[in-house]
């Protein structure tokens, strides 16, 4: 069927992780993703919980927060949890909702099958890593 | 609490005058189990009776079934309903449709078809039962699920069913002795319970027409979009089209049905704030199943089934079903009693002797935690005046983001390798951690390593 929320099948073509998909590749996404709804201060994310999963924000504003401290703010069309997940371990922050958030998600067990299915949006995924890290170090220096 | 029920229906059990179309529900009720009817643990073996107070109105569903298959039928499912409203004596009234909602102040007024009702805290059980179509062009004018004709009228037919869930594979299995052709198709791939071991997918009882598929006996499983369906005269144009070879596909059939899914009927709530989320746009909740964005609007029934809790590992509540929401529907009125009402019934003291061995137990055969995995788990907290009291079954999610200073949530989880284990959430001065025991053969964590891990786990917080 075409994606189940048209809305998200638009949406996720608007993402730039997602940018280089085709109608059908996006409608086949929207279909292995859900949509949740966080309220603002809810927890998405917790420290030392396991089993999470990936999150894509489509509308909204987390925060990730680690011992007190907020390391940084997300906002639409970036993700978060893909580390913990890729590494097989608990989170290292508590990501939480700054207002009231919604994302796509993906169980973690289903990440490694999606990025191979899907290695255009794998790319994309590396090159916003490789982004952060460098932000990263530029910060450090 | 004073309250009032009202119901659509002209009786107790309505849906299941309806659906499942081909006559009997996914969840089974054993008529014999390492428990007797009637006892707590044997609820993990009948995942259809309501929840009563009372011993004599317990495990209903068995004295209602006929013993020839373990799964109800709809009628066997409908008299469980109505004998236990019956039975029990709850006050409903019926053939009252809500028509409307709106603010009086502090309170809400329902508007129906019988006039209006006022109330602190309405509570909308309303079911997840209304056709749900995506926009694909021309799908409105084929029938939904719920608008299947009788198996025998698709005689010699070729079918394309739009959906490739329960509801999808349920029709293709009903068709299988009748259909020419059956086409099952969406976007991504058909997940069967028997691979993700938990209740996602499509479960087993409906997989047939997937191995007619595999060994090419002339049911096609297709991953593909669909384009546009196109009437033609006595015929139907499917137009698809597969992600990964852009490549067009036309199929040429005698009847399409969507089996597309259903939503819930909330009516006017969005336009009081109430937000929504998903495909079937169902409201976004609470743990406690408040709307998340509308404090005081509460919901019921399997609608619970969007507050997805943890879902650690992707493994969701069985909150859609009798199974998993009955419980939730007792956790639901205590809360609403505490926080609206002021009535909150003073907890049991649990002794320290005896906290490991209570534990253990649950673990092994609480209904609750079986039911609804690292969805629901058994709370015991530190009073600083009475000691160890046991909070009852509470959602697991409340517990790990806003529960007491001093405590432990005891949950079954699951994870992707179909292990079954049991974790320990402890709280101390509200700094959470997890503790995972490991799973048992037999699933009896009664068992001196067992006590040892959560001896370990509450030393120095309950022990």
């Amino acid at each position: 069927m075409r994606s189940a929320p048209d809305d998200i099948t638009d949406t996720l073509g608007g993402l730039a992780i997602f940018a280089d998909l085709s109608r059908p590749e996006l409608e086949r996404v929207a279909h292995t993703l859900e949509e949740r709804y966080f309220a603002q201060d809810e927890r998405v994310l917790r420290e030392g919980i396991s089993g999470s999963a990936f999150y894509i924000i489509l509308e909204g504003e987390a925060a990730a927060i680690a011992g007190g401290n907020r390391l940084n703010t997300l906002g639409r069309g970036e993700f978060f949890g893909e580390i913990s997940v890729l590494l097989g371990e608990a989170p290292v922050a508590d990501i939480v909702a700054v207002r009231p958030l919604r994302c796509l998600v993906l169980p973690g067990g289903f990440l490694r099958d999606f990025l191979q299915d899907n290695p255009r949006v794998c790319y994309r995924i590396l090159v916003a890593e490789a982004r952060k890290l460098a932000n990263t170090a530029r910060r450090r220096a | 609490m004073k309250h009032a029920v009202i119901s659509a229906d002209e009786s107790a059990g309505g849906m299941f005058r309806k659906w499942p179309f081909f006559q009997r529900l996914l969840s089974w009720t054993k008529p014999y189990a390492p428990f007797e009817e009637g006892t707590r643990e044997y609820e993990r073996y009948d995942w259809n009776s309501l929840l009563p107070e009372e011993k004599a109105n317990r495990a209903l569903m068995r004295s209602m079934m006929d013993g020839t298959s373990y799964y109800p039928s709809r009628p066997e499912m409908e008299r469980n309903l109505a004998g236990f409203a019956e039975r029990t004596g709850i006050t409903v009234r019926f053939g009252c449709r809500w028509t409307g909602t709106r603010r009086d102040g502090e309170r809400w007024v329902l508007e129906t078809s019988d006039g209006e009702y006022r109330c602190q805290v309405p509570i909308f059980a309303v079911g997840v039962a209304e056709p749900w179509r995506p926009q694909i062009p021309g799908i409105e004018d084929v029938p939904h699920y719920a608008q299947t004709r009788p198996a025998e009228t698709y005689a010699g037919r070729r079918i394309f069913i739009v959906g490739k869930e329960n509801s999808g594979f349920e029709l293709a299995t009903g068709f299988l002795q009748w259909a020419k052709q059956i086409v099952l198709a969406s976007p991504s791939p058909a997940k069967l319970s028997i691979n993700t071991r938990s209740l996602v997918g499509v479960r087993a009882r409906y997989v047939q027409p997937y191995e007619d598929h595999v060994l090419a006996g002339g049911v096609v499983v297709l991953d593909a979009s669909i384009e546009r369906v196109e009437r033609t005269g006595k015929t139907f144009l499917v137009h698809t089209r597969k992600a990964e070879s852009q490549n067009e596909l036309v199929f040429e059939v005698d009847d399409v049905i969507a089996a597309t899914g259903f939503t819930s009927p909330i009516q006017d709530l969005p336009t009081h704030g109430v937000a929504t989320v998903g495909r079937n746009k169902l409201p976004a909740l609470t743990p406690f199943w408040e709307s998340a964005a509308v404090p005081g609007v509460y919901f019921g029934g399997t609608i619970h089934q969007a507050s997805p809790g943890l879902r650690k590992h992707g493994i969701p509540s069985n909150s859609g079903g009798v199974n998993g929401h009955r419980y939730n529907g007792r956790i639901l009125a205590r809360e609403i009693a505490r926080k609206h009402f002021g009535i909150d019934p003073e907890r049991p003291v649990v002794p320290r002797a005896e906290v490991v061995s209570y534990l253990l137990n649950e673990f092994t055969n609480a209904p609750e935690l079986w039911h609804q995995k690292s969805y629901l788990a058994r709370v015991l907290i530190r009073d600083p005046k009475r000691g160890i009291v046991d909070d009852g079954i509470l959602p697991l999610q409340r517990f790990v983001d806003a529960g007491p200073p001093d405590g432990v949530a005891a949950t079954l989880e699951e994870n992707p390798a179909g292990d079954i284990y049991p974790v320990l959430y402890t709280r101390r001065g509200g700094i959470g951690a997890e503790h995972d025991l490991s799973p048992h053969p037999l699933h009896d964590f009664r068992t001196r390593d067992h006590e040892r891990a959560v001896v370990e786990a509450l030393e120095g917080l309950l022990l």
